[in-house]
């Protein structure tokens, strides 16, 4: 089990201070780096649009970032006169402090001596591990949610239905393929993670977990926390064109950026969580000399990577539709996730046991699919429910809000946990 | 067997401790409902805070994950979404008359039984499935008891929570279901996901 040999002994003054080193030292970086993500993504989108993006604060517009943090520190802080002030103040906090709770798990590189104290270059191991990053991410949905209601506004709150639903449906999905790696790992420690995914398949293919448990998890987390981090293409929280900018629309000067901060060093994070739990960690070859840097250039090289990834995606992908991105959590990531995990552990037991959860899991899944069918089109036939994939012109996809008269009754549309459907509520014309 | 207490055991116990209180009081004094709930999330996270001090980890992130994450995110949802989010005066002046000395006298029946229980542990029954009470976490030792000792009962609980689940959603779906039905329908059957995922 996973412990960080500071804490094994008793805890006098020097474990304290080193421990507020720690937290001081990953604060600092995570900032920093956040600044520097913020710059990476205008950046680099802007490359992909064909645009230069920001080049005139310092060299290659690098404080661009800081410039803008200076600015909106100094811009007028509005409460709005309908919102919940208290709430509407705690609101930012909630969002950044999951943020960075989370990064604290991160293991970044191997152990090292400070002052005749061995430590882990990680500012937590609690046993409790990866349980911690559930805890956060769910508590980060009150960051969110409490937001928009606070604001007093219809848009705000919009966005913030729409973002926790997201948030907490996706939830399961990440937590089931984080399930997977516990399994084979056989703790919860990110520690131990780490260590079981060091060396490698026939001395040449890395042992790691992406490797370890088939793609599948890797596919389910990475697309659960993008729809976690309401990053595009699942930003619908922040849907410019219906929502104005989403749960954050009344916040103004630094509560803004608190936010926008939050969503940066939550990208950071997740980065580093896909790499904690899939790619090994600060796993990497080591040649003979500086031996405590190379994991640290490792971890931080693979970040990069998913940042880049990340920053990608929302320069390739148009934004999904609030029913396929149910849709896609419900229907999809939950089974899919729970069936490979069967799979994983009848691999756990033997091959042989593994082969047939595999023949049950395609075997449930037409069986599944067929349900779905089958429900689908008795459902459709039973209810006026129009289905986005019908095209005819008197059953097109219904917007919030219209009211359509077809045959002197009146149908009005409603907002639904699928989507805007076409509510059977039909009253005769000219009365609602 | 009593643990040997440590100054940051100490202090952890007071602020928690102090923390579950105040947001125990506020729940029930607070006028506005998302205030109320709000209360509730911080004595949750507080007793978390607890469980962690007392070596009980995996409960302790349990109780963040599916109690402050998914069940007091739906009372707040319905909240929102059903528009009881205004000041209400749910204690009209002459509401509580005899209700107030029979608390009073509930909450002094139940400081004495505390007294009491802090004594000893022949009220509390067994002892810990795990280990004493010593501040190191044993969450394999614990697995181990959920999956092994106590199989049958916990296989129990997830039916009896799928049973649960099952019944609400054929209650509530034959007739059209209604908007925050749906809602808070999906975000029980998550949050009883994450039960039975622990």
């Amino acid at each position: 089990m996973g412990a960080d040999p500071l804490l094994l002994g008793g805890v006098n003054l020097g474990v304290v201070i080193l421990v507020i080193v720690k937290v001081l030292v990953a604060f600092a970086v995570l900032m920093v780096t956040v600044m520097l993500m913020v710059w990476f993504e205008r950046k680099v989108i802007s490359d992909m649009q064909n645009r230069i993006g920001p080049n005139r604060a310092g060299p290659f517009g690098l404080l661009q970032s800081l410039a803008d943090g200076i600015k909106l520190f100094f811009k007028e802080d509005l409460v709005p006169d309908q919102s919940d002030r208290f709430v509407f103040k705690l609101a930012p906090y909630l969002a950044i402090v999951p943020a960075f709770l989370t990064f604290t798990i991160v293991p970044i590189g191997g152990y090292i001596d400070v002052f005749g104290y061995r430590t882990e270059l990680q500012v937590a191991d609690p046993p409790m591990g990866i349980l911690l990053l559930l805890a956060m991410s769910s508590i980060s949905v009150y960051g969110v949610m409490l937001a928009g209601w606070s604001s007093g506004s219809k848009y705000p709150l919009l966005g913030s239905v729409r973002a926790s639903a997201q948030m907490i449906s996706y939830e399961a999905a990440m937590g089931l393929s984080i399930v997977a790696v516990v399994l084979v790992t056989g703790s919860l420690s990110t520690r131990d993670m780490v260590i079981s995914q060091q060396g490698s398949f026939f001395g040449v293919v890395p042992h790691w977990n992406i490797l370890r448990l088939g793609v599948i998890p890797f596919v389910i987390f990475m697309i659960a926390i993008t729809a976690e981090l309401n990053r595009p293409p699942f930003d619908l929280v922040e849907a410019e064109q219906e929502l104005v900018g989403g749960f954050n629309t009344e916040y103004s000067s630094i509560r803004f950026a608190l936010f926008y901060l939050a969503e940066f060093m939550n990208t950071v994070t997740m980065s580093a969580v896909i790499v904690t739990l899939f790619f090994g960690g600060p796993d990497g070859p080591d040649p003979n000399f500086l031996h405590w840097l190379w994991p640290i250039i490792w971890f931080v090289v693979k970040t990069g990577v998913f940042a880049f990834i990340y920053v990608w995606l929302r320069a390739a992908l148009p934004r999904l539709r609030y029913d396929q991105l149910m849709d896609l959590g419900w229907k999809v990531l939950i089974p899919l996730s729970l069936g490979w995990l069967l799979v994983i552990a009848g691999m756990q037991i033997s091959k042989v046991a593994g082969f047939g959860m595999l023949v049950a899991l395609v075997l449930g899944a037409g069986l599944l699919y067929r349900a779905f069918s089958v429900g689908k089109t008795t459902w459709g036939a039973a209810s006026s429910l129009s289905s986005p994939a019908e095209k005819t012109p008197s059953l097109r996809r219904p917007k919030f809000g219209d009211a359509s008269g077809s045959g002197g009754t009146r149908v009005i549309t409603r907002i639904t946990p699928e989507g805007v459907a076409r509510g059977d509520t039909e009253v005769s014309n000219g009365r609602t | 067997m009593l643990a040997v207490v440590t100054m940051p055991d100490l202090v952890t116990f007071i602020a928690a401790a102090l923390a579950a209180l105040v947001g125990a009081v506020g729940v029930v004094t607070l006028r506005h409902p998302v205030h109320a709930a709000l209360m509730l999330v911080m004595t949750l996270f507080a007793i978390a805070v607890l469980f962690v001090e007392q070596g009980a980890q995996f409960l302790a992130a349990v109780q963040v994950i599916v109690y402050a994450g998914a069940i007091v995110v739906l009372f707040l949802f319905v909240i929102m979404l059903l528009g009881v989010d205004k000041r209400e005066s749910i204690m009209p002046k002459n509401a509580v008359t005899w209700q107030l000395p029979i608390g009073l006298l509930f909450v002094i029946a139940i400081l004495i039984e505390l007294s009491i229980l802090t004594k000893g542990v022949w009220a509390t029954g067994t002892h810990s499935v795990t280990a004493a009470v010593n501040g190191v976490s044993n969450i394999a030792v614990l697995a181990r008891a959920v999956f092994t000792t106590y199989l049958l009962p916990f296989e129990a609980t997830s039916v009896l929570l799928v049973v649960a689940v099952l019944g609400a959603v054929v209650l509530s779906r034959i007739p059209r279901a209604s908007t925050s039905e749906e809602l808070a329908l999906e975000m029980e059957s998550d949050a009883k996901e994450e039960v039975e995922l622990g």
